[in-house]
């Protein structure tokens, strides 16, 4: 990555030098992060916007969540999954019937965590079942294996009277508030990041590269896929369990094919293989759609049409492959360039 | 005895790529694998890498039968090998070519991935230092923070040998690294082979078209036509061989 001198003289170059400053002091995102945690608390408590804004702001962390799992295996690995609605349904049942049937009532609130662990490892198992057709097939293929879990996910609810089959369940607690929407989207991004960037990261990587090649310098790949699938649906679960308890109704009509295709476009509106194009592509979709509902029919017309123009004019999306700088570990940003200077000092010395 | 394959046979479908293949190989030897378009060389490779699996016969590498294991699982047993059309991670950057061929070597578990505990941030270093010193070995350092598809010709071939190297193999497999390149290239080529097998104390199986290349440098060729081995012997034997000629030359060619 080099970039351009800049001119020191220039208001813009200045202005560029303080821009780069600000970038790479790390920790101001430690402080945004405390202050978005308290904040977190602090809207509701006091109700400093509206409840209408507060629901949305908890969309959009659930959509971020979902997301960036589906990121992974679109985008960091290459692969096409057009079923990750079908994990999401899995957790939201999942922590659904733990709250409806099965925790005490006046325990709710603290056993919320444990409900949407709960649902995310309910998802992350049958993740691992779909990771085993991805051993074989690739592309076009296995996006017909995701597609038909999502129908199998959605037919298996509507037949299971126990579980309100095509009714669904209604009058689910609301238990997602803002703090756990913030704490668990933070986790998911954190933990997503962390794998991205890893060993098996880099093998996820290699696999979208080139599959038999990445095999041959010692990837293992059916390890690396079972992991990605397995922390994709992982997260998809969670974001499930978490919308179930916000919207406080769930069916099985709720996670078919449309919603996959939501959480698509998010992915590609922020650019695939991009932590950050996730986060933007989330919460730019989600916002949107907030911001255009005064068109009303004219709404879904407005919102294809932009993602036309931008498919147009950045086919890889607002991210695509690039990297906000605060989310690449140290190591990985500034390895080689450690190692250089390491080299030049040493040399010296010997001279 | 380094590696030991006998009888291979190799089917796609009703066609014999590979028929009755023996190769007997010592710890540091370099041997030449030669013939047409469509003999079966590479054929050879993808059956010695674990890319197909042989039809028939075994391929015994330090004791280890490697018919039936993964590719993983070869280049782990300290396999490596170049491609004929090189095949790098294009959209990744040069280090991350290098540091993903060192997966095996990196042994800290999912978990440790999952939170940066533990030993993630040591063998990360320590894994971004390996490969920097490779790449300085083979004059790529430089490079290191560009994107692989960047670079030039040459310094992509460069940098697939380097990232084969970085599994740290004991038998080098080399797959047409002459292809698309001048005579003076090739001589430069020759010089770099005999280095690398002296620095990293290698083993290497060749395939080349380029004669000049292959007489130069390997103290025994075997020729294949095909998927049958033809000839076998030291370069002067081969290049005076009626059967070589007549393979690529046609019958009743002089030279």
């Amino acid at each position: 990555m080099r970039s351009l001198p800049i001119d020191k003289k220039s208001w813009l170059g200045r202005l560029k030098i303080r821009y780069e400053a600000i970038l790479s002091n790390r920790r101001l995102m430690t402080i945004l992060l405390v202050v978005g945690f308290i904040l977190s608390f602090l809207i509701p408590r006091y109700n400093l916007v509206n409840q209408y804004i507060q629901l949305v702001m908890m969309y959009v962390g659930i959509n971020i969540i979902l997301a960036t799992s589906l990121n992974l295996i679109n985008g960091y690995m290459g692969e096409f999954s057009v079923g990750h609605a079908g994990f999401m349904a899995i957790g939201a049942y999942a922590s659904a019937v733990l709250t409806m049937q099965v925790v005490p009532d006046n325990l709710l609130p603290f056993l919320f965590p444990i409900e949407v662990i709960v649902g995310g490892l309910g998802a992350a198992l049958v993740g691992l079942v779909v990771a085993v057709p991805s051993f074989k097939t690739r592309g076009d293929y296995l996006a017909i294996v995701t597609l038909a879990f999502n129908m199998i996910v959605k037919s298996v609810f509507e037949n299971i009277e126990a579980i309100g089959g095509p009714r669904g369940i209604p009058g689910i607690n609301r238990l997602t508030t803002l703090p756990w929407t913030f704490v668990w989207t933070v986790v998911a991004v954190w933990v997503i990041r962390n794998f991205v960037y890893s060993n098996f990261g880099r093998g996820v990587l290699s696999i979208r590269e080139d599959e038999i090649a990445s095999d041959l310098m010692s990837v293992n790949t059916r390890q690396v896929k079972l992991l990605a699938f397995v922390l994709s649906s992982f997260f998809a679960g969670v974001a499930g369990a978490l919308f179930a308890h916000l919207l406080q109704f769930i069916s099985p009509r709720v996670f078919d094919i449309l919603k996959s295709t939501d959480i698509l476009i998010m992915v590609y509106l922020g650019g695939i293989g991009s932590i950050a194009g996730s986060i933007l592509g989330a919460t730019i979709y989600t916002v949107l759609l907030e911001v255009l509902r005064p068109l009303g029919m004219w709404r879904m017309v407005m919102m294809p049409l932009l993602l036309v123009l931008l498919m147009i004019y950045r086919p890889r999306g607002i991210m695509g492959l690039r990297e906000f700088r605060w989310f690449v570990p140290l190591h990985d940003l500034l390895g080689a360039h450690w190692w250089r200077r390491k080299k030049e000092a040493s040399h010296a010395a010997a001279d | 005895m380094l590696l030991q394959i006998s009888h291979l046979t190799h089917y796609f479908g009703g066609l014999c790529a590979v028929s009755d293949f023996n190769l007997d190989l010592q710890q540091g030897e370099l041997v030449g694998i030669i013939g047409p378009n469509g003999a079966g060389k590479t054929t050879i490779f993808n059956l010695m890498t674990g890319v197909y699996r042989a039809s028939q016969g075994s391929i015994v590498f330090q004791g280890t039968e490697l018919v039936g294991k993964t590719p993983n699982q070869i280049t782990d047993l300290g396999v490596a090998r170049t491609f004929q059309n090189i095949r790098l991670f294009k959209d990744l950057s040069v280090l991350d070519n290098v540091r993903i061929a060192r997966y095996a070597r990196i042994k800290y578990s999912p978990w440790e991935a999952f939170f940066h505990i533990g030993r993630y941030k040591r063998e990360e270093e320590q894994s971004i230092i390996n490969a920097m010193e490779l790449l300085s070995v083979f004059k790529l350092e430089e490079y290191a923070e560009e994107t692989s598809k960047n670079l030039p010709y040459g310094l992509q071939r460069r940098l697939e040998i380097a990232r084969a190297l970085a599994t740290e193999p004991r038998l080098l497999l080399l797959d047409e690294p002459a292809a698309g390149m001048n005579p003076n290239e090739i001589m430069m080529l020759m010089e770099f082979i005999g280095w690398i097998r002296k620095q990293f104390n290698l083993t290497i199986i060749l395939i080349e078209h380029q004669m000049r290349l292959v007489m130069g440098i390997c103290e025994r060729i075997k020729v294949l036509d095909f998927g049958a081995t033809i000839a076998e012997g030291v370069p002067h034997e081969i290049q005076n061989n009626p059967r070589v000629l007549e393979a690529y030359l046609g019958e009743g060619a002089e030279v």
